[in-house]
């Protein structure tokens, strides 16, 4: 068996593919991003439920690989009863790791440590990153007061 | 001793319609090497070809004993450098049917050699309301040259569309090649689909109607019989690194009248004839074309990827690998759902086989392909708006050539047997 190959597709990432969370549509939208990957053509659409500052549900649909959808996922996850500036932070972090310029890890965000794998296979990197980087167009678009259209990103605009 | 058998290639054929697979692959050092623990299995070869030893030899040759600059230098290197590039030329005339040496100019691969048409025929014979046809399944490479000359020009782009198995679907023909069509620019074999294309048929319907005609032969040239003067078109395209040649050597042929008339690409040196500082002549053909010093030690070592060609013979070529073809749509049936773009039938089409699986995406079949040691490419092959009619986003694609064999089809079902246990979707 292939290790790197393990390393990208760990079982926890082939979890999140066979089921992905995040895929029922939420009573109320109020934060709608959509992004997408042109290289590969991957498509995502991140939409938040916000109660008072906090992110009250997450629905996330992912077209893509098996690490855009896997990270899509664990995005669905883990920002779910997250305040904004939480989730904004997290994606951040998100971004670090897979860059390489972050390896810590909270305790809470274990899940994450399984998109490591991912840096090995440069290519993939942005596969990784498109729930992400949609998520933060979405929370930035919303916080500038943009509120009620959809916010749009591509992971070439990406350039940061 | 492989390699030497090449420079007699009768030996190389098993029998009338076959090549002699393990000999062949001998003389390709590449490919003896492992990948990930696994025997590497080459199917990427739509993209690029591997380069046999002699084709490596010619090029380091050439660096050892011949190496200068050519055309102008008065010293011995510079006369064997400019013979050996000059002979080159000579051998392409005749590997692609008997063409004048003077319609076969040296650019940098498929993509310059149509963009040199775009820009100096398109640019002098395409005018306001022209019409410029393409068909649906062109690679980039031979539509955002017409997309641009057709928006600065204010020109109309037309494109030919494909049925639902992947041909050319010529039923409202009449509608598309009129009297307006100034250029058909074509491809003669996808490089997605594999389908080849009536080029000759279609080239006839343009003519009646005064058009100019280019194929894009990148994908068909390494894998048939191509003969230029038959398909009866003005401009064909192709590039040396998809038939043995090395990277960054293309072809460009193009009927003598229309060159003659055509004013130069890069300006510089080689392509004048005499220039003062209030006027210049230009060469003439083919060097009008080939300004500044050209990839002379690629173009010499294609020469050898030539030899090697025409040593197995390219119907030989064409018949292994048309039967190959068909031995892998057999085993790729084995797998469920797996479904295959492009024409079934294996006379109409060449090696490059597309396929998507219902639950994987081509990315991660690519990635998993690639941890068993079998080289494929995955993505949209430089072929978007194809993608779009074919309702993808990307497909993978195994592309076949005269070194594979129905062991490597075997290795690369399997794999993508154990790849559907393993994302276990």
């Amino acid at each position: 068996m292939n290790e790197s190959l393990d390393e990208m597709y760990r079982d926890i990432i082939l979890d999140h593919y066979r089921s992905p969370r995040g895929k029922k549509p939420l009573e109320k939208t109020d934060i709608a991003s959509e992004g997408h990957n042109p290289s590969c053509g991957d498509e995502i659409d991140v939409e938040l439920q916000v109660d008072d500052d906090t992110v009250k549900d997450v629905h996330v649909n992912c077209h893509g690989c098996a690490i855009s959808v896997a990270s899509g996922s664990m995005l669905a996850e883990i920002v779910k009863g997250k305040t904004l500036a939480e989730a904004f932070r997290i994606a951040e972090l998100v971004k670090k790791i897979l860059k390489g310029e972050e390896t810590e890890i909270p305790e809470d965000l274990g899940d994450l440590d399984a998109l490591k794998g991912v840096r090995q296979f440069p290519v993939r990197i942005k596969c990784a990153l498109l729930s992400w980087v949609t998520l933060m167009e979405g929370l930035k678009d919303y916080k500038s007061g943009q509120r009620g259209g959809k916010s749009s990103i591509s992971t070439d605009d990406d350039k940061d | 001793m492989a390699s030497k058998t090449t420079q007699n290639g009768t030996s190389l054929r098993s029998g009338p319609t076959s090549l002699m697979v393990d000999i062949v692959k001998a003389d390709f050092p590449l490919l003896d090497q492992t990948i990930h623990g696994h025997k590497l299995v080459y199917l990427d070869n739509a993209a690029s070809s591997q380069k046999p030893r002699v084709v490596i030899n010619a090029l380091l040759d050439y660096y050892r004993k011949t190496n200068a600059n050519i055309h102008r230098g008065l010293h011995t290197l510079a006369e064997r450098a400019t013979d050996s590039y000059e002979r080159t030329r000579d051998h392409v005339a005749r590997f692609v049917g008997g063409v004048d040496r003077e319609e076969i100019i040296f650019t940098s691969g498929t993509t310059e050699s149509i963009n040199l048409v775009a820009a100096t025929w398109g640019e002098e014979n395409i005018h306001e309301g022209d019409e410029i046809v393409i068909t649906e399944m062109e690679h980039h490479a031979n539509l955002v040259p017409w997309v641009i000359l057709a928006q600065k020009k204010k020109a109309v782009l037309k494109h030919i569309p494909i049925t639902i198995c992947g041909h050319l679907d010529l039923s409202q023909i009449d509608d598309i090649i009129t009297p307006k069509t100034k250029l058909l620019a074509l491809t003669h074999m996808s490089n997605v689909l594999g389908t080849i294309n009536p080029v000759e048929e279609l080239a006839a319907k343009a003519h009646q109607h005064g058009a100019v005609v280019l194929a894009d032969v990148a994908q068909s040239m390494p894998h048939m019989p191509v003969d230029i003067p038959s398909l009866g078109v003005d401009f064909c395209a192709f590039s040396a690194h998809k038939m043995l040649g090395p990277t960054g050597v293309g072809i460009l042929y193009g009927k003598r009248e229309l060159l003659d008339k055509m004013p130069p690409y890069n300006m510089g040196g080689e392509m004048i004839r005499e220039v003062r500082f209030d006027h210049i002549t230009w060469a003439e053909l083919p060097f009008k074309f080939e300004g500044g010093t050209p990839n002379v030690a690629d173009v010499v070592a294609f020469d050898a990827a030539l030899t090697y060609l025409e040593a197995l013979g390219m119907q030989n070529v064409r018949d292994h690998e048309e039967r190959l073809t068909g031995y892998a749509f057999e085993r790729l049936s084995e797998l469920k759902d797996l479904e295959i773009q492009g024409p079934r039938e294996t006379g109409q089409r060449g090696g490059a086989i597309s396929f998507t699986d219902p639950n994987i995406h081509p990315h991660d079949i690519s990635t998993f392909l690639d941890s068993r040691g079998i080289a494929i490419r995955a993505g949209h092959h430089c072929a978007q708006p194809l993608m779009r009619v074919l309702g993808k986003v990307a497909t993978a694609r195994a592309s076949l050539y005269i070194y594979n064999d129905e062991a490597d089809v075997d290795q690369l079902v399997e794999a993508l047997i154990e790849m559907r246990r393993y994302f276990g979707v």
